[in-house]
């Protein structure tokens, strides 16, 4: 019988599942460069569609907030300046 | 109309070839036409799963090859007569075939079998863009560690990317004693992690060591694994089948060093 684990209190079963979420959550960040230009090209043409905007200096990131706890998914932020809002 | 599914995993040594043999042979002893590829070039296992190494004369490479027709790869199994394996070539090396050449294949396979099964090589370099180049459905195998949920993880991403109209993910060997303690993750934490429908659980039995021995899918039969077997082709096939609790089934011993364990 294993006594050190009696006095342990997080399960192993439990450390696996945290790093896991936290290790996720930047392998699913790293997504390719070229992808996320891709995304951010696409979001602009859309929102082009609305307003007038500028699209050089947009940014767009995806951040790991609100993964503690429930949430599990990382979300995608998007920065985009709009020059005028009645196209 | 037929379907092409992929067993892959990211990681090596978590069942894929298992999985791909008792998948084949549970849908073909449910009637369907069956065939399997091994699409690990290089390193082929299937044959040796599946008990038919010593019937081998042409394999993948020579059908992409142009070297043979497909009709002369293809091996028909000791047990099932709508059974069949394309063996893949253990001289070659990946880059001797292209994913647009498997595509090309996999369209004239699919007029004369209801379900075409890829043996995906571990990685994620050319064998396996050569394997998802033509399936239209997953089956992502892991196991509850850390290292073969992260490699799933990454391939479920990858098979997103390339429109996979189905992945189901299959939780392989699985320790329900391991479990009770509390020193596995569940079935429903990986589910939770990797968020994509569960289609079947196998829990970690020696029969499988067995049975890759003799070169018998183990798929029907009454141990555990053969039962998990069976009811992941049911799922497969769209039938709705409840989950074994296997933890019933655990020996006594273990129920009482369970006890010593909890804390």
């Amino acid at each position: 019988m294993d006594f050190g684990r009696i006095f342990r209190k997080k399960s192993s079963r439990d450390i696996a599942k945290d790093r896991l979420k936290i290790l996720l959550i930047s392998d699913r960040v790293n997504c390719s460069p070229e992808m996320m230009e891709m995304i951010k090209t696409d979001i602009a043409k859309v929102i082009s569609k609305y307003m007038k905007i500028d699209a050089q200096s947009m940014e767009i990131q995806i951040t790991k907030t609100g993964i503690k706890g429930r949430g599990k998914t990382p979300s995608l932020y998007a920065s985009i300046p709009i020059i005028d809002l009645n196209k | 109309m037929s379907e092409v599914i992929v067993v892959t995993s990211g990681k090596g040594g978590v069942g894929k070839t298992t999985t791909s043999a008792n998948v084949g042979t549970g849908l073909a002893a449910m009637g369907k036409k069956v065939i399997l590829i091994d699409t690990d070039i290089g390193l082929r296992n299937l044959d040796v799963v599946m008990g038919l190494e010593n019937r081998i004369v042409y394999n993948l490479v020579d059908v992409i090859e142009g070297k043979c027709r497909v009709k002369q790869a293809l091996i028909k199994d000791k047990r099932h007569p709508s059974l069949y394996l394309m063996p893949s070539a253990q001289t070659k090396d990946k880059s001797s075939v292209k994913p647009q050449q498997m595509v090309k294949m996999i369209e004239q396979l699919k007029e004369q079998f209801d379900y075409i099964i890829l043996d995906c090589p571990a990685g994620i370099e050319q064998g396996f863009q050569n394997a998802i180049a033509g399936a239209d459905r997953a089956l992502v195998v892991t196991t509850p560690e850390v290292s073969a949920i992260r490699d799933a993880d990454r391939i479920i991403g990858l098979l997103e990317a390339h429109e996979f109209k189905k992945i189901d993910l299959i939780i392989n060997r699985l320790r329900y004693d391991m479990v009770k303690r509390g020193e596995m993750m569940t079935a429903a934490d990986v589910v939770d992690i990797l968020s994509i429908p569960l289609i079947g659980i196998v829990p970690d039995d020696e029969n499988v060591v067995i049975a890759t021995n003799q070169g018998e899918p183990l798929v029907g039969n009454s141990t555990m694994a053969g039962r998990a077997y069976q009811n992941i082709c049911e799922r497969v096939l769209g039938r709705d089948i409840p989950f074994i609790d296997f933890e019933k089934t655990i020996s006594f011993w273990t129920r009482v060093t369970g006890i010593f364990h909890k804390n």
